[in-house]
């Protein structure tokens, strides 16, 4: 009981700092839209290219918007010394990391999602693969902000740790976006996209178990 | 209760101490000394579990800390350097906090007398961000009010305090003491806590008056 109270408080609690924050969530947003929105400028209004591009772009934008948003998930925490209470109160380490990362992800992924149909209409993609794009966002986004949190927690309190951490995280991040552009390709080109939706679910999972215990060990490495 | 038995510290290529033992025991103040840079804060830090010892062992009721951090954790409050708030918060919702993580259960009226008593009246609403440093180090300081552990390690509590609030402090230090806490902490400052009989540990070569 204690300990989902405890998970509970530190998601209230990020989401509390973002709100007071705003802008942070908004850089985000503003870098996915404004990313995906310079392609039909500059490749220009041929509709079969802009589809067929659709996919990739989408999810090219998708990860580096979460990987511009990982490197507050725990600097300011560390700045500020309240990661490492987070790390002497008598919870479990990992649960608490699993709640700053759902924080994360409801403040960065999910605007993502809920944004990606009206992006699509640029592109003009039908209802279906619009819909393939916001399950393979919704299932997705998760994973790369689980394996981001473990580059963060690595890179903490070293100098140029932006660019180490797109260094170390992309490489991970590369079987999200096969899979995950994958899937509405297949969609849209008439071929299920159950296997590819089935693979990224199977990387979620593996994330939501692996991550944590792996971003608490950084973490605790970076702390001293 | 607090046993260290053949501490050794290595920052970098440069050992800070080793062969440390001590001992701490309910209602003992240790006050930690040595210069700039001699491993105060290394020390505290390795004592409640943030730096792992190079060598040797920190022993809580019979138990390396290591082994069980939870249970040592929930014994145990550090307070160091940074704060540990956030500016962006008030300081009830600091506090609030800091109380949810730790497992107490205290009332929003029992966190303002807190504040209140610390001196905050009528800065428990507003953004720490806008605070002074002592006031942000009261915020901080508000925890020990709240607290029910027996170990207390402290890292130059009474920076950025004025002197009410140092003397203050004091006396919070000595009723825990009395109650039957442990207090180790740092400070360069004197203080009547740290005068007079008290059992002192050393760190570094310098000798007193030596820059």
């Amino acid at each position: 009981m204690a300990m989902f109270k405890a998970f509970y408080t530190v998601v209230m609690r990020d989401l509390l700092l973002a709100m007071r924050n705003r802008s942070d969530i908004l850089t985000t947003l503003f870098f996915f839209v404004i990313a995906i929105s310079l392609f039909p400028l500059g490749i220009g209004p041929e509709l079969n290219t802009l589809r067929e591009i659709a996919p990739g772009v989408f999810w090219v934008a998708a990860l580096l918007a979460s990987m511009l948003a990982l490197e507050r998930l725990f600097a300011i925490d560390f700045a500020d010394g309240t990661l490492e209470q987070l790390l002497l109160t008598p919870q479990p380490a990992t649960l608490l990391v699993l709640a700053k990362v759902l924080a994360h992800w409801l403040i960065t992924g999910v605007p993502l999602v809920l944004l990606s149909p009206l992006l699509g209409l640029q592109y003009n993609l039908s209802s279906e693969a619009i819909q393939a794009l916001m399950l393979t966002l919704l299932l997705g986004t998760p994973s790369l902000s689980l394996i981001g949190a473990i580059g963060a927690a690595l890179t903490l309190g070293l100098r140029g740790g932006g660019v180490l951490v797109s260094l170390l995280v992309l490489p991970l991040y590369i079987p999200v976006l096969i899979f995950g552009a994958g899937a509405v390709e297949a969609t849209v080109s008439g071929l299920g996209a159950a296997g590819y939706i089935s693979m990224l679910g199977a990387i979620f999972l593996l994330s939501l178990v692996m991550a944590p215990l792996a971003t608490v060990a950084a973490l605790r490495v970076s702390a001293e | 209760m607090l046993e260290v038995t053949n501490l050794e510290c290595i920052r970098g290529d440069r050992t800070l101490f080793s062969g440390l033992e001590f001992s701490l025991e309910s209602g003992e103040l240790l006050h930690l000394q040595g210069h700039n840079g001699s491993g105060k804060t290394s020390l505290l830090r390795m004592l409640c579990g943030l730096i792992a010892p190079t060598q040797g062992s920190v022993h809580w009721k019979g138990n390396n800390i290591r082994r069980q951090r939870d249970e040592f954790a929930a014994d145990m409050l550090f307070l160091g350097h940074l704060n540990g708030i956030k500016a962006d918060l008030t300081a009830v919702e600091n506090l609030r906090i800091l109380c949810q993580l730790n497992g107490l259960d205290i009332s929003d009226e029992n966190l303002w007398q807190v504040l209140e008593k610390m001196g905050l009246y009528g800065h428990e609403d507003l953004p720490v961000r806008v605070l002074s440093q002592g006031q942000k180090r009261r915020v901080t300081l508000a925890r020990l009010l709240l607290s029910k552990v027996p170990l207390w390690l402290l890292d130059e509590p009474f920076t950025s305090l004025d002197k009410a609030a140092v003397d203050f402090l004091q006396t919070v230090i000595a009723e825990h003491l009395e109650d039957g806490g442990m207090v180790m902490l740092t400070t360069h400052q004197e203080v009547a806590l740290t005068t007079g009989e008290v059992r002192q540990l050393r760190l570094g070569w310098k000798r007193d008056g030596d820059v």
